[in-house]
């Protein structure tokens, strides 16, 4: 990547902003760091960590119901600890919960849980009927989230973005 | 071991859900936990400003947090219980960082697992849920000594602002209603109720 082009964290930030999405909960993630940063530094945000993924999206989904776009962000493994979340109160009530997935798991893992629950994530979601997608590309970064984010609201209905390694650079080994 | 639950009067859930609501003159959200905080809720009288939670079991909390972040003029009140309160225990210690002014838990602790069978919950014997919110940061949070004193310590939780927490031991008795079991329709009569939806 060339320093004129705009980081995968940038376009997220500007896309939840240009989408009036101003709630974001996160369990921390060191790939998704530096979005979780550039979040805090922005007063157009509130932001802040919650002690667990499923925790996150119950407090997302009071704000919905309550006026307010959220978003939650979180990393493969903690995607595994919110289907029941998912499919007893986000699914059935119809709430737009905007889901980031920083991927662990894949494309150079160098640990087994990871890689095993990275195998649960889409089943999962497929079995609900959630829409997801795996973003890979800085140029098509803007238009899913964008696009996605006015799905979601228009037809109530909850997404989730997965962002590769391919537009993150992943977490790597460190020998 | 703090012996400040086990002086503290057992009481009717019911019979506090109705006193508690009873108090709401300001059209205050209501978040009733999964089961029989919610058939209780219910059945005190469906206010518009109720929202009732069919599964999820332990996100009542963070879901009133959502709304009190959402909404920072309306008072919100979560009812929830010991089993699911122990389920999600962390949530806790993100309320008392976050501090919502706006936000009062209330938990009703009968030390049983009610809807599954009366399995004992851990707070009929060894935990406190009061010294776990209190550890969690949570510095306005007390055991109701009896029904008037659950009326005192609502009252000022409204007026003072929080966030706060009051425990009720509770009896075993069942509750008096149940709620119906349409997500959508109970979502979207919330939004409306709370002025989101037109």
């Amino acid at each position: 990547m060339t320093k004129t082009q705009t980081a995968w964290h940038e376009t997220v930030l500007a896309t939840l902003k240009s989408n009036d999405v101003k709630l974001v909960v996160y369990v921390p993630d060191r790939v998704f760091t530096p979005l979780i940063q550039a979040i805090h530094d922005d007063a157009f945000f509130t932001t802040f960590a919650a002690a667990r993924e499923e925790e996150a999206i119950g407090i997302i989904t009071g704000a919905w119901m309550g006026g307010l776009r959220g978003a939650v962000l979180m990393q493969t493994s903690g995607f595994g600890t919110i289907p029941n979340a998912l499919a007893s109160l986000v699914v059935p009530s119809q709430i737009p919960a905007l889901i980031f997935v920083s991927e662990r798991g894949t494309l150079g893992e160098f640990n087994l849980g990871q890689a095993m629950v990275c195998k649960t994530m889409r089943p999962v979601l497929d079995s609900l009927g959630v829409e997801y997608h795996t973003i890979t590309r800085q140029d098509e970064l803007a238009f899913i989230i964008d696009r996605s984010i006015k799905q979601a609201v228009a037809t109530q209905a909850p997404v989730t973005f997965i962002l590769s390694p391919l537009l993150t650079g992943g977490k790597v080994f460190a020998s | 071991m703090s012996t400040a639950a086990h002086n503290a009067k057992v009481m009717n859930r019911f019979e506090l859900t109705k006193r508690l609501v009873g108090q709401l003159k300001h059209d205050e959200a209501v978040i009733g936990g999964i089961g029989n905080a919610n058939f209780d809720l219910w059945a005190s009288g469906q206010r518009p400003q109720n929202f009732y939670m069919l599964g999820s079991m332990g996100l009542t909390i963070p879901i009133a947090l959502g709304v009190a972040i959402a909404q920072p003029k309306r008072h919100v009140i979560a009812l929830e219980g010991d089993g699911s309160l122990l389920m999600q225990l962390g949530c806790l210690a993100t309320v008392a960082m976050r501090a919502p002014k706006n936000l009062t838990m209330v938990v009703w602790d009968n030390g049983i697992y009610q809807i599954t069978g009366n399995q004992p919950t851990a707070s009929a014997t060894t935990a406190d849920l009061i010294a776990i919110a209190r550890g969690s940061g949570l510095s306005k949070s007390a055991w109701a000594a009896d029904e008037d004193d659950f009326d005192r310590l609502f009252a000022t939780a409204l007026k003072d602002g929080g966030p706060s927490l009051i425990a009720a031991r509770i009896d075993h008795k069942p509750a008096v209603g149940a709620t119906d079991r349409d997500p959508v329709q109970i979502r979207e009569r919330f939004m409306r109720g709370i002025g989101v939806r037109d």
